[in-house]
């Protein structure tokens, strides 16, 4: 029946698209209203809240020390964990973390690691043998669309707004101290769904029930590209690829002063 | 030491190739006599395996869809596919490298046509030396064809990337390490469309362009020998000298 469904909605939304119009009223480039909050859960080292929309995800930074990975001796550990938590959405189920959570995370994760956004070198306490772990949990509170780029914005906020203890060279806490994470870059996810032959920005959840595929491309400070996925079923142009490029830097130094604004603000 | 490698020696790259030239790859079908198809690809070091299943009924039953079957692709690395054991059982790469598979090659595949059914395709792969996800997806599109799935065309994957700034062909295990950028693409060639892309690293838009096209072509010369190595199968000598 919802496959039905979807088929006729499908075709409402193409000849839609087709007057350059979308379902909700937004241009193409549109992204729907954005919220950002910082700071909201005390316990931990950093937090983000971000609202897209309907779309609602919070992002928890902590911070314990470790081991490095034996192939990065002198770099910090970063992992990036997603909860698709049963709240968010009658399709998710508690239990282990299912492909949708894991890809989610994965892009999330690269986008971060691979922008040189964080200075993991400055994350070394002993070079071999002690660094600083940071674990990076994103919980999916309300799923109304476009998780890429809620939960991304929510993991750079959280970054940003980190305070960790101070520790001295054994690596012990120096009390009342905190220090905040070697920052260097503001990566920007801009995610992009093909329908038919049009190319939306940030589409709802509706508009994702009906897509054919999707891009999310990440772009850096200085314009270049740090990330790129694609994603579900479907296929692009090379003409359609760089355009999504060319868009997503746009709104991407967009969002980019958005978030300058906002950690500006915490200082 | 690995940030000042030299991943060029004499206008070559260091394992001898030039710029847009993809590592030897040889590519057997029909290998394994319980699939319904399979194939085993060696590309450069990696030496992967595939088996498809199906089309059979789709189970456990809520997966089923009413009007077309369902695509599950499974990539698995053995643990002694890599220099430091890799511990057994799914992981979160696995795991996302077994879907980015299916959305390249659901595009090619006539699924509308085996309601209610599923086609599995299981991607192991016994030695790793980067652009196994390529590799993988080169070998299932074969392996399905194999299987005699119907099939608009057939799905030939490479990578495309960065090294000292020059943008390369099908990224070796230094350069994938150690380069700047590294772009998997899988080629729906007749559409003239990608269906795997996935980026990390460091690219500026003119680079995207100049690599998505290298990687275009790669994926043509790829294309040729998934083409070649199904005639092999199926052309026999007696037909050869007619």
């Amino acid at each position: 029946m919802s496959s039905v469904l979807s088929e006729i909605k499908k075709d409402y939304m193409k000849s839609l698209l087709k007057t350059g119009k979308r379902e909700d009223g937004r241009g193409f480039d549109d992204m729907r209203a954005l919220k950002i909050e910082l700071g909201m859960a005390n316990k931990a080292e950093g937090s983000c809240f971000v609202q897209m929309g309907d779309t609602k995800v919070i992002a928890g930074v902590k911070c314990e020390t470790g081991a490095p990975f034996p192939d990065t001796p002198n770099q910090g550990v970063f992992t990036t964990n997603t909860e698709l938590i049963p709240m968010a959405s009658p399709d998710f189920e508690a239990g282990p973390p299912r492909e949708d959570s894991i890809e989610l995370a994965r892009i999330v994760d690269r986008g971060i690691r691979e922008s040189g956004a964080i200075d993991f070198e400055k994350l070394v306490i002993k070079e071999g043998e002690l660094v600083r772990v940071l674990f990076v949990d994103i919980h999916i509170m309300d799923h109304n669309g476009n998780l890429i780029d809620a939960c991304g914005l929510a993991a750079i906020g959280a970054l940003y707004n980190t305070k960790m203890p101070a520790l001295d060279e054994e690596g012990m806490k120096i009390e009342g101290e905190f220090v905040s994470l070697p920052m260097k870059k503001i990566p920007i996810p801009c995610t992009y769904a093909k329908i038919a032959d049009s190319i939306i920005y940030d589409p709802s959840l509706e508009e994702e029930n009906v897509m054919d595929s999707r891009i999310t491309a990440t772009t850096e400070d200085n314009g270049n590209i740090s990330a790129m996925q694609k994603g579900d079923v479907g296929s692009f142009k090379k003409e359609e690829i760089l355009d999504i490029v060319r868009r997503s830097k746009v709104k991407g130094d967009e969002i980019r002063s958005l978030l300058k604004e906002k950690f500006s603000e915490m200082r | 030491m690995e940030k000042d490698m030299k991943f060029f020696i004499d206008g070559k790259r260091i394992d001898g190739r030039a710029k847009d030239e993809l590592r030897p790859i040889k590519i057997e079908v029909g290998v394994l006599k319980r699939a319904d198809g399979s194939s085993y690809i060696e590309w450069g070091d990696n030496k992967i395996y595939c088996a498809v299943y199906g089309p059979r009924e789709a189970y456990p039953r809520f997966l089923q869809k009413t009007d077309r079957a369902i695509l599950k692709c499974r990539y698995n690395m053995a643990s002694f596919a890599v220099d430091e054991r890799k511990r057994p059982g799914p992981s979160r790469r696995g795991v996302e490298i077994g879907k980015v598979t299916q959305g390249a090659l659901e595009p090619a595949l006539l699924l509308e046509n085996f309601p209610k059914c599923m086609i599995e395709v299981n991607i192991e792969v016994i030695q790793a030396s980067a652009g196994t996800r390529c590799a993988g997806i080169t070998a299932a599109s074969v392996a399905l064809a194999n299987a005699g799935i119907p099939m608009k065309e057939l799905v030939p994957a490479c990578a495309a990337g960065k090294v000292e700034d020059q943008i390369v062909l099908d990224l070796c295990k230094e350069e994938d390490n150690y380069g700047q950028a590294d772009l998997p693409l899988a080629l729906l060639p007749r559409k003239n469309e990608f269906s795997l892309l996935q980026m990390d690293g460091d690219l500026t838009e003119d680079q995207l362009e100049e690599a998505l096209e290298l990687g275009r072509k790669g994926c043509l010369e790829v294309f040729e020998i998934q083409k070649q190595a199904l005639k092999k199968k199926y052309i026999t000598e007696d037909v050869l000298n007619e």
